[in-house]
Order: C-alpha cells, then structure tokens, then sequence
C-alpha cells in the first residue's frame, strides 16, 4: 500500500470528549465482513497481555471500506491516527510501537491529525452532515453521541419551538427526501400534522393514533448508505423520529429494517433502550407532555416493502403488495391511520437542521437540491466506501477526486445510479451535478445513493440484464405489465446475451419499456425499464454488436466468447485442469492444454487461475 | 420422519402474539427456532390465531426469507448485488455449486451446507461477498472460498 505522508495537518480533528487514550476498531458489517472481528479481539488480548493503559472499543464505520479493516488510536493529548488494511498478524508491532513511543508504521497510516496523507483527498471534498459521527463515536453509548451535540437538536424542538415551527424550519431548509424520489419533507409533515388527530392528550383514543416511520429497508442492490448509519449512527436517526413525531403528533413509530441487517437492528434495539433511560424517548418526553414510542420491524426479505405503501401492508403483517395512492399514507396509513414514512438519511438530517438552523443548511448545495447526500461507492473504483458530499458536485468530482477513479488503470465506461429503478451514467455526462434535477435528466435517477462504478469490461447488455432479472423476480406480481412485462425484457434480454438477438429486438424492448411504465401501479415498476432504457439511450452499440456481429465488446456474455489456450504461453502446469468445473480441459503435464469447446460453459475461472496470462478470450 | 415438537410453537404463540401486525414477527420467530416453517407448525399456528390459514401461507410464501424445507447446518448466502455481480459473483455461485456439489437453494449429502443466492448484503465495497451463517466473507477468490469452506468442514 504505502501511503504517500508528511507531517501536517492532518483530516483528522479530536472529537470534544476525547481524553483518555483508546483504540477505535471499525466494526461496521463491512468492517467485520474485512476481518475487524480477528484484529478487534487480538488487540483486545495483547493489550491485557501487555496491560496497555488504553481503552478498546468498537465504533461503526468511517467511510473508507477500501482500507478495511480500520483502527483509530485516540490520544489523551488530541491527536489522531488512523490505520489501515491492519491483520491480526501485525497487531502486535503495531501496539509495540505505540507502547514504546507513539510511533506508527508509515505504510498503515491513511489519515491523521497530524500527518498529510495522499488518502486525505477522499475526505477533502467531503462536507459531513450526516456522517459526521460515523465512525467517529461508539454507536453504542448514548454519552458520546450527546456529547457530540446529540439530543440537542429534540430538546431545542421540545422546549422553544412549537409543532407548527419545526415544520416551517423543516419546509424552510428545503430537506427532499433522501429514499430516491425528493418529495419536499417539509410539506410532507404538513399534511401529516394537518391530518385529523389529536396529538398528545392522555385520554387519546385509538382513533385518533397517528404513526410516524422510518424507511430502512434497503433494498437496492450496490446501497450501503442505511445501513452504515444504522450501524454507526443510530441516534441521529433516533432523534430525528422524535422531532418529526412531535411536529406531526404521532405518538407510535416504526422503524422498518431488513433482516439482512443484523447488526443494524442490534443497534438500533440498544439505542433505543438507552435514549428512554434518559428520557428522549417514552413517556413525557424531557418531562413534556409529549410521548413517543418506537418499535422496530424487521423486514422478510421483499424488495418491494421499500415502496410505502407496501411496506406499510408488510407492517400491518400481511403479504406486502402496493396498493393505490391516493389516498395518500398522511391521509390514510397503517390501519387507517394517518402515517409519515420518511428513509433514514432524512430522519438523520433533521437533528443538525433544528439545531443549527434552515438557514445554515440551505447554504448548502444548489438551488432546488439543498444539503447534502450520501453515497455507497462500489464496483470498479479505487476507493470504495460511504462519502458524503453538498448537492451541486460533479459526477467526475465523486469519482475521481474522492473515489480515486479505476480500479487497475482500466477506462471508466459507466456509473450506475439509483439501483434497479435507475441508470447507467456515460463517461460523456461525468460532468453532471448531483440534484435531484439534473441526475434525473440523464434517465438515471438520485436514488437512495448507490453508486456502481463500471469499467471496460461490463457488459451493458448484461447489466441491464441483471436488473431486469431482479425486477422480474422482485415484481410482487399485482399488476399484469410488471410481472409479465419485466419477464418478457428478461427473456429477450437474455436471447440477446446468448448471441440469439435479432434486429427487431431492441424495438421490442423499447415498446415493452413504455408499457411496463405506464401500467405499473407502484414505483417499482413504473422504473423497472430505466436501467434498459439508459444502456439503449447510451449504449446501443453495445447492444448492435451482440446482435448483428454476434460479438460482446466487454467480452463477458458467454454465448458470444471463446476461451483458447495460447500455445506459446501455455506451460502445461495444469492449473487450468484442475480448476475447471466441467473437465473440459485435458493435456499432459508440462504440455500444452486444450479447451474442448463442446463442454467448455465459459466460467472464465481457467484464465483467472493461469499465472502465465496462457488463456485468451475471443 | 419424526413428528415435528410443538412446544417451542406453543410459547412463542403465546409470546409474541401480542397486536395486530404480528404475524410476520410470529414466523420469523418459529423459523428461528424450527431453522424453517413445518407445515404443522403453520396449521397450529392457524387455530392459535384464529387467522384462516390461507392467509398465514399468503404471507409466508410471498416473503423471500421463509422456508418450508430444513436448512443444512450452514447456510451460505452469496451475494449477487451489483457490485458483487460485476465483481464476479456468478463465477464464485458456479465454483461453490461445483465444489458442494449442490444446485442454488439445495442442501449437500452430508446436510453440511444450504447453498442461497441472496440480492444483497450491503458490503458493497468489499465485493464479491458471501455470509455464511452469521458471519460475512469479503474480497473473495475461489481460492479463499476453498480454504473457508474447508475450515467449516474441518469444525465437524
């Protein structure tokens, strides 16, 4: 690795309660999925072999996923260095060398207080809002996050402002939601707060219940946004609810998670627990009048619950199909009743928009996108990981002086944005802004964040194979065009991978799309055609190649490749033999192998196997 | 086949059937316990409730994480989100159907490994991923699943 360093001034600053010595290890999914476990409970062990004076805990995750595992050592004296790619292994010499003089191993440095790194532009361009604490305080003590201005935002709410100003500081700082679509929150509150309830008063009956929700259910494949703050942050999204149920009246909240966030759950269960011991939650809230309560779902594994309405049939435990709007779920939810559904970035925003002001946050970002927004980097990019930038940057911006560009030095070709409801982005349009607007514009969508880097060797068509293959599962088969439709762009999208494609099939697609769209009840098929139509928008050759010259320019669709043995190369080791799971190879040792061609199914594992580069794809 | 015990049933019925809405809690909690949804358990389920017994399948079928087989001992996921999709996940499902000697959603001989492909785990930056159990995998090679796939057998 070898980070590039110097003494400076570095990206990291102390956090405010920071005084005694500690070790952070970032023990996010992704972390832990890094091995953070293994270098958690070794660093555990050698510092009470050692009786190291220092405290060890686990925090949530920083952002930087390409340096996973990561290890934060917090000095009494307000320094800060963070490690990266740490095994189990070094371990040891890491804390030998912080035992003895506080020195560090150059090459696992990748940001500090007082060190310049050349990873310190991943964070440069970043402006932290809601991931200001990520990683940074442990998740799972209530004290950290309030002495990080944690609770202010509720208590500030609670004791000066009344229901009606939180909405007008909501509707003022021009929050969108933050799950995709953009809907202005401030007037989302509004109708919710508008619609007939009596909020708070002790006698309230069940008629008069108002519920308030949070969308956790990440669905979209290549998003990691949600869960990391669920992971890292549990209280800001915590005390958003409560500030929005007190604005609207809702005395009952939901949070609704996928079960495939355990961790995330897990944390969410003890903030939960901890922020009614102190009184932010529960009965008479900061000894007002006001009482909220919060109860977390968890998800079965549907794609479509993250649609509001479906979510809402999942919660009331029946099979979750969407159904109309309107009537809208401000004006009839959860049993009938009024019910606010925002996503976890939105909630997680409204703490520091309370505290510090509309004002303050509508100096961020552009014009009719304001703020900022948080994005999953993932695919082909150097830097993979969670970064949060102000509306109004570019695309190229994200990519390239934070994200690093390419994995590899390979060419960039497309970013995917918005997951199965969205688009592949082409190099010609990197200089996009990230608003609401203008992403929407190029047929791709904002999206919840999700950000899938693409390089020359993706295949187009096969992506938006991919997506159709989950839409088409996904689909929960109420409406004729979304079930049959998507299946139908499946089936042809597959012919056409399999080098069967005709020329009359793009216009199959194209006609196929509009309908999809325009008979789709909910949004998943109303958008299920985006990632066919963006890859035919900007990539048709793609598809043209596959089907007049029967050729895959990424050469990834295995109907349309063949894998051969370059006799001069090949040196008979036979790796490839061993490694091919049809036996499909033959050839002596220390003799050029061959490829029988007949069985061959084009896994490609013979060529990642070969140490001689001996496998060509043609 | 053994008859499947029904007092694990009984007193998470008794639990968690608490409010409206319940249902999905209610299975998710059996399946914990039973590994999947035995057909007994969902009839006694259905008189428990009072709710028809369409419904309670309605839910339970429509909903990807319920199951009405049992479970091998391991259950592998492999993640086929975007990320791990261009990362190569196809390959690693095909290698791991190859070395279990299994189909996408089937159980080896030995009752050792479920073999599932799931949409996404989240760990998008250390793609491609699988989780086995609870414990996820990142940056995988055919190489490092061999060697984690070994160690799982070598716990037997």
């Amino acid at each position: 690795m070898g980070a590039v360093y110097s003494k400076g001034k570095g990206v990291l600053s102390a956090l405010p309660f920071q005084q005694e010595p500690r070790i952070k290890v970032g023990c996010g999914a992704c972390g832990i999925a890094a091995g953070a476990q293994e270098v958690y409970d070794r660093i555990v062990g050698y510092v009470n072999e050692k009786k190291i004076p220092v405290a060890v805990e686990k925090t949530g995750c920083i952002g930087m996923c390409y340096q996973e595992p990561l290890v934060e050592f917090e000095g009494s004296d307000g320094t800060n260095v963070l490690l990266g790619r740490l095994t189990p292994e070094i371990v040891p010499s890491i804390l030998d060398g912080y035992l003895k003089d506080k020195s560090y191993d150059p090459e696992q440095i990748v940001a500090s207080s007082d060190y310049v790194t050349d990873e310190d532009s991943f964070f440069k361009k970043q402006y932290r809002v809601v991931l200001a604490n990520c990683g940074r305080i442990n998740p799972e003590e209530i004290e950290e996050y309030i002495a990080v201005d944690g609770y202010k935002g509720l208590s500030k709410a609670i004791r000066s402002m009344t229901p009606g100003e939180i909405v007008e500081e909501v509707t003022k700082s021009g929050l969108r939601g933050r799950g995709g679509a953009g809907f202005p929150t401030g007037l989302k509150w509004k109708i919710a707060a508008a619609s007939k309830a009596a909020a708070f008063k002790p006698e309230v009956s069940k008629e008069e219940v108002k519920y308030l929700v949070c969308n956790a259910d990440e669905g979209d494949p290549g998003a990691f946004m949600d869960r990391s703050v669920l992971e890292s942050d549990p209280h800001a999204v915590i005390e958003g609810m409560i500030i929005g149920a007190y604005a609207i009246g809702a005395r009952e909240g939901y949070i609704y998670c996928r079960a495939e966030y355990p961790l995330a759950i897990h944390r969410l269960r003890l903030a939960i627990e901890q922020a009614k011991t102190k009184g932010f939650l529960g009965e008479r809230i900061l000894g007002s009048p006001f009482s909220f309560d919060i109860r977390i779902k968890e998800g079965a594994g549907a794609f479509v619950c993250g649609e509001e309405t479906a979510l809402m049939a999942s919660i009331e435990g029946n099979r979750g199909m969407p159904r109309l709007r309107p009537p809208f779920p401000a004006e009839r939810g959860i049993w009938g009743k009024p019910t606010n559904i925002n996503n976890v970035e939105t909630y997680a925003n409204v703490p520091r928009i309370i505290l510090r002001g509309a004002g303050w946050y509508t100096g961020l970002g552009t014009d009719k996108s304001k703020g900022t927004k948080v994005f999953a980097l993932a695919g082909k990019i150097r830097r993979g990981g969670l970064i949060e930038v102000p509306m109004g940057m570019t695309l190229k911006e994200i990519i390239f002086d934070i994200g690093g560009g390419i994995k590899e030095g390979k060419e960039f070709k497309a970013v995917q944005m918005g997951g199965p409801s969205g688009g592949c982005i082409p190099k010609g349009l990197l200089d996009t802004i990230i608003d609401y607007d203008s992403v929407t514009k190029t047929g791709a969508i904002m999206g919840s964040g999700g950000m899938v880097v693409m390089d020359e060797e993706t295949c187009m068509v096969e992506i938006a194979r991919y997506f159709l293959d989950f839409t088409q599962k996904e689909s929960c088969g109420k409406c004729t065009f979304c079930r049959i439709g998507t299946k139908r762009m499946l089936e042809i999208l597959e012919k056409i991978t399999n080098g069967e494609g005709e020329e009359s099939d793009i216009g199959r697609l194209e006609k196929l799309a509009a309908n999809v769209k325009m008979g789709s009840l909910c949004g998943l098929g109303q958008t299920a055609p985006n990632p066919v139509l963006t890859t035919l928008r900007y990539f048709r050759h793609e598809y043209e190649a596959h089907i007049r010259d029967k050729k895959c320019p990424a050469m990834q669709c295995r109907g349309l490749i063949t894998f051969r043995i370059l006799p001069g190369s090949c040196v008979g080791c036979g790796l490839c033999l061993k490694n091919c799971p049809v036996h499909a190879i033959t050839g002596e040792r220390k003799q050029v192998h061959l490829i029988d061609q007949k069985l061959c199914i084009k896994c490609g594992l013979c060529r990642d196997s070969c140490k001689f580069s001996a496998i060509e794809v043609v | 086949m053994n008859a499947v015990d029904t007092s694990g049933a009984f007193s998470i019925i008794a639990k968690e059937n608490t409010h409206d809405g319940s249902l999905i809690p209610i299975l998710q909690k059996l399946q914990a316990h039973y590994g999947y949804l035995p057909k007994e358990i969902l009839v006694l389920l259905a008189k428990r409730t009072g709710l028809p017994l369409a419904k309670i399948l309605g839910a339970a079928t429509f909903y990807a994480q319920f199951r009405f087989v049992p479970l091998g001992k391991n259950l592998i996921k492999v993640c086929h989100g975007t990320a791990c999709h261009i990362g190569g996940a196809p390959k690693l499902t095909d290698y791991l159907k190859d070395h279990l000697g299994v189909i996408v959603g089937g159980t080896t001989k030995d009752g050792l490994f479920t073999l599932e492909q799931v949409a996404c785990l989240g760990c998008c930056s250390l793609a491609p991923v699988m989780m086995i159990n609870e414990t996820a995998y990142g940056r995988l090679a055919q190489s490092k699943i061999a060697k984690i796939i070994k160690e799982y057998r070598e716990r037997e």
